[in-house]
């Protein structure tokens, strides 16, 4: 049966921005939906407000949308696009949610779109428990006993069902969010209350807890004439009560008999079935009693997961890509599989390696958070590695993580600090667990403490013993094949890491290459896939063609995400442009650079100095590109330069002479460029001398830790000494820096590209919030919205001197601060930053593109671009950050990088675009209601412009007593509120009880007091869902939209129409 | 310190790994199976007579063993390689090590190989024979020995694994589940070319009797018993060596519903007729897509065979209709009769290892068997 003949116009939605629980991996989903949809000539109609997304690159649809990801825009581009049919089964439960609002709301049956992939009663089914409960025991198939809570006077019914643990599942909530495990009354029923209140539709889901079973999940396909196969099976290796999203999980199955993986698979088919998901990918998640092998259902996904892109990335089989051709009418046996060319689709891959999945945690963002890892999601990224055996593969994927640790390191810990972490599951369980083996712990006993199966725990165990046995024999053949890191051995050995390599290399230890092919070797692979291991045979069959290794960024993490993978691809595209054979390596599942078909040749490899030169031995590239993957391939770039690398585009000098503080201050002077007075102290008399000197408020951090870790605005030297007591140890060895802080500046972003001779300014954009706020957290424009032609033409200035005094190849990114009209030099990095998928899109021109082939040797003349593009229309884009996953923790803004993704709003002018980049962003704006503010005093003259547009608006206003004293002086009618601490009733009373429509609240940063006083009000606005503002920038600008929004409804804009 | 084990094939090449299982020396034909689950039914299904499984997936033995998991009563491989042994198993059901249920059987084991390049090896020359051995040895010397072990073509291994003696069969299901019951039982005759269990289990709980014969038995005794059915079995080596069971099932035809799965499948092609040739290497795997064209759909069938029907053997006779089909390499993998009531398929519908996909298909033998009675 060929495709439907009668879908010639598709919609697709996006996931929106990047965030705990919906990470990449949509892209990558989404990315492969539209090549398989223009495959077949079908026009695709994109939504997705992330512009860090290769989605949402111009060429990969006809119409895209960078739009708010609401049932409100969608409707409107429905109209306005006309679709036949609407595909909401790879944009993650944000599509999702999205189609039923639709669905619910007669917009797509008025409008005649038909939605493929999962129908609304087979969604309906999958995601209400009742509906689920009653449609699993009807095929035989067994539940966690459940019960529904609407109402905190229910749960006293539920409690009797399910008992205590009980597990708190809100409804319809991304990444499982307010999710948790209640062991005593108390917790029950403060978290039931939680749970009601994150649930959109008010409802939380009390299960019985099945603690301490085995994990498993399978990813199912299944066509329109009803073929059904299992693409990969996967079992955790921490047991339920870890969410999946935050479990290290292996792929296959270890620990299934084939008896009880069939009857996994046969529940599976059974439950796809019954479901009704008729054409595409689903996820089922089981739970296996240990001891009996009894077999309970725990959830199911109708719909593209997290989990389909590592089984994607793990067997080769590209779930997304096929589940989109089943959409429009393929079966599986009409799929041909691209690796092997000669078989089809209908068949399920079979894999002769181990795969395992790594969770990469940022609590040192969050000091507040609870670190307890449990059936809420709290990772920010993935590592994935393949290995030929578990030890091999656990091993990889310990040092893919780049935290650290290169094995199973020794920790310090005491014996009872062991238990206690083997106990309570967090995110380094995993080295407490080979600690307490490597101490002769029994297998018994830690499995008792931690619920992860004996054969996990005998394979750590190994490893730790192995170490032992390594430094009697020296094996390091045997030592290799266990996975062992040449660092590791290096410190086991008391040697440096080149030496264990030197010796390695002597003795002809080299690492061989075997491909991932679907099929365990039966049939022959054309796509050369590879991951490394130690045995005989090296499929890796290098070509001779002029070729370029791109390293890959790994892991996503704070600071570190999608849009250096954005910038990878595009490195991929313009070297290909150029007739190079591209060869990308990384380690993250969740990326569209590590999909099989983005470059000529995938390693799926860790980022270490070790494996990236086993590779570059074995492909002899031309060159190695950095620049594109954040900073860990930066970081390699001095010892793969050392070990004979060629690094191509910017030298490692330049990036030197960028990062090294000495060297920065005499670049800028000899440009005669500004920066702000700054010192460096290594000891705390050094400190309060130079802090005097340069004048407080002072902005404080310790030299040896990049991304804004442990940064701080002091405003005198009492919070100086505290700050050099308690947050660093200063010494000669790790100076602290110290600089002026620019209170009330302007921060400005500039992103440029440079050939060498000639420099061209890709975008500049203006930081809504002033500085102090991590620009990686800041909202901002570009073009700029409120600064002078002056200052920007001494900033576009400023960064061509830099890009051509450096000698840049490639991308650079300044910041500068705009202080009293002053323009000084912040830093420099000459490399591609998070910014430049949105200038990429807000201009039209793919700089990273252009960046590849300028490192490969073309000028910007010869790739025809030559002068700065300013656009007609303002984009503007906002952060999005995890505080929901973390409660207790303070949402306010600083100097330390928090979001974990961002969204980008597009219109003719800048109020209308920041309208709806807040939208895209979850903050819907109100256009009338009341208006809680809480200002410092240094802001309160400068934001009564701000509060007189709101009340021309018509808002009312409720302030903290100082703010109301200042309002009324100045004729503004306000009712005053108490802060928390003066009693009730409060600021936290009224948003609670509903009264408030948007929060205002700057805080002295720095005065602990203050920031403690106002959090728990920014705390439940956030919890409230009521839009909240931190910074009187941000609030103008809130104004300024709220105004535009008033005046007429906002109109979605796809991109074909703009460049 | 383990013990050294060699794996060497015909063609000389050498795998030096490390020893399992027991200290005994393999011959036979090597080939590979791609199922990652279920490498104690493979050990214990007679139908791997006469050779060396290699295992593609790395990691084996880490569920142990059972005793409810075995397809016979007996290992009738010769040798078992694999990338990673484990000598610790977890599993609910384990009662032994895998490497003290090889020892027990007299199976001897490598590991630690690169089992990829063996595989690849086996892909692009074709099934080749090799000898497996522990201890210190000359790999010239065992190449010599692994070039003299006779090829599978020709080679009659059934009357190694049949039964010496008839016996009935009443299990049914697996070890914890009730089997369906039947109102009406039917009993039905099956040779033993080397039977695997769970395809009895499937006959009994589709509501047949099952009576197990020998491979020898002659189409008179079998009728003799007056069955409602007759059933060909799964086994070893090359169909057509097994000339007196062909001439048996050939005299059968068309006087009881009959039914054959993978060498029973083969044998009953030969009797129709047709031929069979030796694949390249066979297909051994759970995974495979049969392909049913009356429906329209793709069975993931588990499989186990290295020889096939030759399609256009049978292609002169329009009452033969072929109605399975393997997608990955065209081969025919189940036929029909327009007029006789019989049936059978290359693939393994009573799986184990393998998905349950096709089990329909004991029901349509049973259909079949209503209809001819009624």
């Amino acid at each position: 049966m060929p495709r439907r003949s009668d879908l010639k116009r598709v919609l697709l939605i996006g996931a929106g921005p990047i965030v705990i629980g919906q990470a990449c991996e949509f892209d990558y989903s989404g990315t492969q939906a539209c090549k398989a949809l223009r495959e077949e000539g079908i026009d695709v109609v994109l939504v997705n407000s992330n512009p860090a997304t290769i989605m949402t690159d111009p060429e990969f649809a006809q119409r895209t949308y960078i739009e708010p990801v609401d049932a409100d825009t969608v409707e409107r581009i429905l109209e306005r696009e006309r679709p036949d049919a609407l595909l909401p089964t790879l944009g993650g439960q944000t599509a999702l949610n999205v189609a039923l609002d639709l669905h619910e709301r007669g917009a797509l049956e008025r409008l005649g779109v038909e939605l493929i992939g999962a129908d609304v009663a087979a969604i309906r089914m999958a995601e209400d428990r009742r509906q689920f409960r009653r449609a699993m025991t009807e095929i035989g198939l067994g539940v966690p006993g459940s019960f529904y809570v609407t109402d905190p006077e229910q749960s006293d019914a539920a409690l009797a069902e399910v008992g205590l643990p009980a597990i708190i599942r809100p409804s319809f909530t991304l990444g499982g969010s307010g999710g948790a495990i209640a062991h005593t009354l108390e917790e029950f029923a403060s978290q039931l209350e939680w749970g009601l209140h994150l649930s959109p539709r008010g409802e939380v889901l009390v299960e019985q807890s099945v603690l301490g079973w085995k994990e498993f999940e399978l990813e199912v396909m299944r066509d329109r004439v009803d073929n059904v196969v299992i693409v990969c099976s996967i079992e955790n290796f921490d047991p339920m009560g870890v969410h999946t999203g935050d479990s290290i999980t292996v792929a296959p199955a270890q620990t299934l008999t084939d008896k009880e993986y069939q009857r996994m698979r046969d529940a599976a088919l059974a439950i796809i079935r019954k479901i009704g998901v008729e054409t595409g990918g689903s996820n089922i998640q089981f739970a296996v009693q240990p001891q009996t092998g009894d077999l309970v259902v725990i959830e199911m996904n109708p719909r593209v997961s997290r989990s389909s892109a590592l089984a994607s990335k793990a067997t080769g089989f590209p779930i997304a890509k096929i589940a989109a051709k089943l959409a429009v009418g393929y079966t599986l046996d009409e799929i041909p599989n691209d690796i092997t060319r000669e078989t089809p689709a209908s068949f399920e891959p079979t894999i002769d390696y181990v795969v395992t999945k790594i969770p990469r945690f940022t609590f040192e963002k969050f000091p507040e958070a609870d670190t307890r890892l449990g059936v809420q999601m709290k990772s920010v990224g993935e590592a994935m590695s393949i290995g030929r055996t578990f030890r091999e593969s656990l091993q990889k994927g310990i040092r893919s993580l780049e935290i650290g640790r290169y094995g199973f390191d020794a920790t310090g810990l005491s014996d009872a600090e062991i238990e206690a972490k083997l106990r309570v599951a967090g995110g380094d369980r995993l080295w407490a667990l080979g600690e307490a083996l490597r101490r002769g712990r029994s297998l018994d006993e830690i499995h008792e403490w931690t619920g992860i199966d004996p054969w996990f725990l005998h394979h750590v165990g190994e490893i730790v013993a192995h170490e032992r046995t390594f430094l009697a024999d020296g094996d390091l053949r045997r030592a290799k094949r266990n996975g062992f890191s040449d660092r590791r051995l290096a410190e086991l050995l008391g040697v440096d890491e080149d030496e264990v390599r030197r010796r390695r290399w002597e003795q002809g230890v080299r690492a061989v290459f075997k491909r991932v092919d679907t099929c365990g070797a039966e049939f022959e692979a054309h796509t050369p896939y590879l991951y490394s291991t130690y045995e005989d045979e090296c499929e890796a069959a290098p070509t001779l063609r002029p070729k370029i290794v791109i390293l890959g960024g790994g892991p996503n993490r704070i600071g570190q995400g999608i849009e250096f993978d954005y910038c990878c691809v595009h490195g991929v595209m313009g070297l290909s442009k150029d007739g190079y054979e591209t060869i990308m390596v990384n380690c993250n599942p969740e990326t569209v650079s590590t999909d099989y078909d983005t470059s000529d040749r995938l390693y799926f490899e860790p980022l270490t100095l070790e494996d990236v030169l086993e590779i570059v031995e074995r492909e002899r590239p031309d060159g190695v590109i950095v620049q594109f993957g954040g900073q860990t391939p930066l970081r390699l770039a001095v010892p793969l330069e050392r070990a004979g690398v060629r690094i191509i585009g910017t030298s490692p000098d330049a990036i030197d002479r960028a990062e090294d503080r000495e060297r920065f201050a005499a670049l800028l002077s000899k440009l005669d460029l500004r920066q702000p007075a700054n010192g460096t102290a290594r000891s705390l008399e050094e400190a309060r001398r130079e802090a005097d000197q340069i004048g407080y408020p002072v902005m404080v951090r310790p030299s040896y830790v990049l991304g804004g870790r442990a940064m701080k605005i002091v405003h005198d030297a009492d919070a100086l000494d505290a700050y050099m007591r308690e947050a660093v140890t200063v010494s000669p060895e790790h100076p602290v820096l110290i600089d002026r802080f620019l209170a009330d500046a302007i921060e400005v972003d500039v992103d440029a590209l440079c050939d060498g001779e000639t420099a061209v300014i890709g975008g500049v954009m203006e930081h809504i919030e002033e500085a102090g706020i991590h620009s990686g957290d800041s909202a901002c424009s570009l073009p700029p919205h409120s600064l002078q032609r002056d200052v920007l033409d001494e900033i576009r200035g400023a960064t061509s001197a830099l890009a051509l005094e450096l000698g840049v190849r490639g991308l650079m990114n300044v910041q500068y601060a705009v202080c009293d009209g002053l323009v000084y030099v912040i830093e420099v990095n000459p490399r591609a930053s998070r910014t430049v998928p949105f200038v990429s899109k807000a201009i039209g021109v793919p700089l990273a593109q252009l960046a590849a082939r300028v490192m490969a040797g073309k000028t910007l003349q010869e790739i025809g671009f030559t002068r700065e593009i300013e656009p007609p229309h303002v984009s503007v884009k906002e952060a999005v950050f995890p505080f929901v996953k973390f409660p207790g923790v303070d949402t306010l803004l600083g100097p330390e990088m928090k979001s974990t993704g961002e969204v980008m709003g597009i219109d003719r002018e800048f109020a209308r675009a920041y309208a709806k980049a807040q939208s895209a962003a979850g903050n819907v704006l109100p256009v009338s209601g009341t208006v809680l503010v809480s200002l410092r005093d240094g802001d309160k003259d400068s934001a009564l412009g701000l509060l007189e547009k709101l009340a021309g608006e018509g808002f009312r206003f409720l302030a903290t007593e100082g703010t109301a004293r200042f309002l009324d002086r100045h004729g503004l009618s306000v009712e005053r509120v108490n802060k928390v601490p003066e009693g009730s009733p409060h600021t936290v009373d009224r948003i609670l009880s509903g009264g408030v429509d948007l929060v205002v609240n700057t805080t002295q940063l720095g005065d602990a007091g203050a920031v403690q006083d106002s959090s728990t009000m920014r705390r439940t606005a956030l919890e409230r869902g009521v839009p909240y503002f931190t910074t009187l920038a941000g609030a103008r600008a809130a104004a300024a939209a709220i105004a535009e929004i008033r005046a007429g409804a906002v109109e979605a804009v796809a991109l074909q129409d703009l460049y | 310190m383990s013990r050294d084990a060699w794996l060497v094939l015909a063609d000389g090449t050498a795998y030096r790994g490390e020893a399992f299982g027991a200290e005994a020396a393999g011959e036979g034909e090597v080939v590979f199976h791609t199922g990652m689950t279920g490498y104690q039914e493979i050990l214990t299904d007679p139908s791997y007579a006469g050779q060396i499984v290699c295992m593609t997936y790395p990691e084996i033995g880490n569920t142990g063993t059972n005793p409810q998991d075995e397809e016979s009563s007996g290992l009738h491989l010769r040798g078992f390689a694999v990338r990673s042994h484990n000598h610790f198993g977890s599993n609910w059901r384990s009662r032994e090590s895998l490497n003290e249920y090889l020892q027990r059987h007299g199976i001897p084991g490598i590991s630690g190989i690169d089992t990829r390049s063996l595989v690849r090896r086996i892909r692009t020359a074709g099934a080749v024979n090799g000898v497996l051995v522990h201890g210190e040895f000359d790999p010239g010397e065992l190449r010599d020995r692994a070039s003299r072990i006779p090829s599978m073509e020709g080679r009659n291994l059934v009357d190694e694994v049949t039964c010496p003696s008839a016996y009935d069969w009443t299990e049914a299901g697996d070890w914890d589940s009730r089997p369906v019951q039947h109102e009406r039982r039917y009993r039905v005759v099956a040779f033993d070319f080397g039977i695997k269990r769970n395809i009895l289990r499937e006959l009994v709980g589709a509501g047949l009797d099952v009576r197990v014969v020998p491979a020898r038995t002659s189409a008179s005794e079998v009728l003799a018993d007056d069955p409602d059915g007759i059933f060909l079995s799964n086994g070893p080596g090359d169909p057509a060596a097994v000339e007196y069971a062909i001439s048996s099932v050939r005299e059968l035809l068309g006087q009881r519903p009959m039914f054959g799965i993978c060498l029973g499948h083969q044998i009953l092609a030969l009797a129709l007729g047709g031929r069979t040739r030796k694949l390249r290497f066979g297909h051994h795997g759970a995974n495979q897509p049969a392909f049913d064209a009356a429906q329209g759909r793709v069975a993931i069938a588990s499989e186990n065979h290295g020889f096939a029907i030759d399609p256009d053997s049978l292609a002169r006779d329009p009452d033969i209709e072929i109605t399975h089909t393997n997608l990955n390499d065209g081969t025919p993998e189940g036929i029909r009769h327009k007029r006789l009531p019989l049936f059978s398929v290359q693939y393994h519908p009573e799986a184990s290892p393998g998905p349950h996909d096709a089990a329909g298909l004991f029901t349509r033998f049973r259909s079949m068997i209503e209809s001819f009675r009624a």
